[in-house]
């Protein structure tokens, strides 16, 4: 019992940097946008929020520093894609590079600093539940203030005039520009702010996770998010289950190698992967099609105002 | 008479030319590095970086190159030719295993360079391989570990199972098992050099599980800091760890790069280079011991500091039998040492190691 609760909070403490990349993702793609460099984004925010975490000394101040540098990122990403029409998937993997190589460069000063970063913070009462007390509110804020904010994209996207606008940019620009809506702008804003939560997720990594910073210390979970997208079928809610999916199977491989059992553990990691390839023949064959129509159907596509029919 | 005398210097220093390579001015020597990683990984490449900047600080005039993350493949010979070519290095050091073949290959086509491969064992006449003895002061932090558990279950984080891991794990556990023979060190594998959050994952995990001591062999602070956090004792790796727990961290096994680069440098520039097997210990200094923590109490510190007298002095090797492996079976006989080939390619786990090598 013991082991599966510290399973458990494992799962959604080494899940919740890949669910903000995730939910940072699903935002962009909604709208429209595809952006493939949130490993290079996140390295950004990991560093530029340990960085501003150092010299402020208040982790927050880290947070929102790390929050900004994503969004300057999404900021650059929208130009390329949005007002240059470039093309996505070439300038995200242009921001993973970046990302990586600038983080790296600007990091080099902070290898070996600690900063006391951001602890453990119990909830009362609700942290005394059987089972979901240790799993879910015997976490620290990050964690607490992910599961508010996958709740409210949901709602978000499917109940308010906002989040439909955003849809509709994302689905069939034209008709949303027919209905007088500013698709470019909407898609600017939502990469923008998409970027900023996937750099948090970085940030997540070297003052929560750990509190250093190492280069390249996110270790490929950008590209897991993106993974994590499809499997949850651009759903934020899923998007939680699938983070924390693929977090508690890494828990699970280290627990059963702790308790001395032999463990193919290649093969327990590669099951988030092949669990997203499922997820897309399912999608793409038989009764599960209807799932797919929550996949933004322009997804990737530049929209030109100047070329409607 | 003095014609003579000159004559047969010259012979006798065109005979020593023969025998060794034609001495190399300092400032001609241009070094390249080679490294596997970043130098901001802080761990392996940081220290063999740091390294680099000690000999180019004991040797004036110096030009040094490196070339980061080059990778394990093919694409390390362009590097290789490059700092040759460009750099007109005389000397080269390739810092990672898996450099060996390539280095083999472009060490044909340029025999006035030296090359300096670590931890491989393929050599030319232009060609030797270095390495420290890390074992030896893996040995001594197990005996730290060894004293200071109280329940006798000690974790290890590891991060590939290969012949080195293991070596280190086996030399550990002997330390362990030297002070303290009931205790059992339980090993969890990363299949991975370097992921800060696996790492301090599998930390937490062997924490969980009832260690109060944890090792580790991966390239970051992650597992030091999850100690620092539970309050459990930790060893750190390839640096002094202290930093990330102050208060937890024990000791580390750590490289001193500079005693191993210096000395070749210090070869080429006189001439006197020749291709060997360098496998330079705690004597030569090329590995130590960190400073102790402030939890380590002084009956343990003179304990780790005679045995380490002993291994400088040579009375005393790591793997000395009588040796078990995990099945209980001797492989290592009382009073037998091992060979320097045996230890270099141990696949197996001595007795009191918990966990396995997977295939």
């Amino acid at each position: 019992m013991e082991t599966l609760l510290s399973i458990l909070a494992a799962a959604v403490r080494s899940g919740t940097p890949i669910l903000y990349a995730t939910l940072g993702e699903i935002l962009t793609e909604k709208a429209g946008v595809m952006n493939l460099g949130l490993e290079g984004i996140m390295l950004m925010g990991a560093l530029s929020g340990f960085a501003a975490s150092l010299s402020t000394g208040s982790p927050w101040l880290g947070l929102a520093a790390a929050f900004g540098v994503g969004a300057c990122l999404g900021l650059i990403h929208a130009f390329l894609s949005v007002t240059l029409g470039s093309n996505q998937v070439v300038c995200g993997l242009a921001m993973t590079m970046f990302g990586g190589g600038a983080s790296a460069l600007a990091g080099r000063g902070y290898i070996g600093m600690t900063t006391p970063g951001i602890g453990a913070w119990e909830i009362p009462l609700v942290s005394k539940l059987p089972i979901a007390g240790r799993m879910l509110f015997s976490q620290d804020v990050m964690v607490y203030a992910s599961y508010v904010l996958a709740v409210f994209l949901m709602f978000f996207l499917s109940r308010t005039r906002p989040g439909m606008n955003l849809r509709a940019a994302g689905d069939n620009p034209k008709a949303a520009d027919a209905m007088g809506l500013p698709v470019a702008r909407i898609r600017y804003l939502y990469t923008i702010i998409g970027a900023g939560l996937v750099a948090l997720g970085g940030a997540y990594m070297s003052l929560v996770y750990n509190k250093f910073w190492a280069e390249g210390m996110t270790a490929g979970r950008g590209w897991i998010a993106v993974a994590m997208v499809i499997f949850a079928i651009w759903n934020p809610l899923r998007a939680m289950l699938g983070a924390y999916l693929f977090g508690g199977v890494e828990a699970f491989q280290l627990r059963l190698q702790a308790a001395g059992a032999s463990v193919p553990a290649p093969l327990l990691m590669m099951l988030p992967y092949l669990m997203t390839i499922l997820v897309l023949l399912f999608i793409s064959v038989g009764k599960g099609r209807k799932l797919s129509l929550s996949a933004p159907s322009a997804l990737g596509i530049p929209f030109y105002r100047e070329e409607r029919e | 008479m003095k014609r003579l005398i000159v004559t047969l210097f010259l012979l006798l220093s065109l005979l020593a030319a023969g025998a060794c390579a034609a001495p190399v001015p300092v400032a001609e020597i241009n070094p390249g590095y080679v490294y596997i990683g970043p130098v901001g990984d802080g761990g392996w490449t940081y220290m063999q970086d740091e390294g680099r900047r000690a000999v180019d600080a004991a040797f004036p005039g110096l030009k040094s190159t490196i070339v980061e993350s080059v990778g394990e493949g093919p694409e390390s010979v362009p590097v290789m030719e490059r700092l040759v070519r460009q750099n007109k290095s005389k000397l080269i050091f390739a810092g990672s295993f898996g450099y060996m073949d390539y280095v083999e290959e472009v060490a044909k086509k340029y025999p006035d360079t030296i090359f300096m491969h670590v931890s491989g064992y393929k050599r030319a006449d232009n060609v030797g391989t270095m390495f420290g003895r890390m074992y030896q002061p893996r040995y001594l932090s197990g005996l730290v570990a060894g004293k200071m558990t109280a329940s006798g279950n000690i974790g290890y984080v590891a991060a590939h199972p290969i012949p080195e891991v293991i070596r280190m794990i086996n030399a550990f556990t002997l330390g362990v098992r030297e002070v303290n023979p009931k205790a059992t060190v339980k090993v969890i594998w990363l299949f991975s050099w370097f992921d800060p959050g696996k790492e301090k994952e599998a930390a937490k995990a062997l924490i969980d599980s009832g260690c109060d001591v944890l090792a580790m062999h991966a390239d970051t602070g992650a597992v030091a800091q999850a100690a620092e956090e539970a309050k459990t004792y930790v060893i750190g790796y390839n640096n002094d760890m202290s930093q990330y727990a102050p208060t937890m961290h024990l000791t580390a096994p750590v490289w001193n790069w500079e005693k191993l680069f210096s000395p070749i440098v210090k070869q080429v520039a006189d001439g006197t280079w020749k291709s060997e097997a360098i496998w330079w210990g705690m004597k030569e200094g090329a590995v130590d011991l960190a400073p102790f923590g402030p939890a380590v109490p002084e009956d343990v510190r003179a304990l780790v500091d005679a045995q380490k007298a002993d291994i400088i002095s040579g009375k005393q090797a790591v793997f000395t039998g009588p040796i078990k492996d995990q099945s209980g079976a001797v492989k290592v006989k009382q009073g037998e040492a091992m060979s320097d080939d045996d230890i270099w390619s141990m696949g197996w786990f001595v007795e009191g190691v918990i966990g396995e090598i997977p295939n």
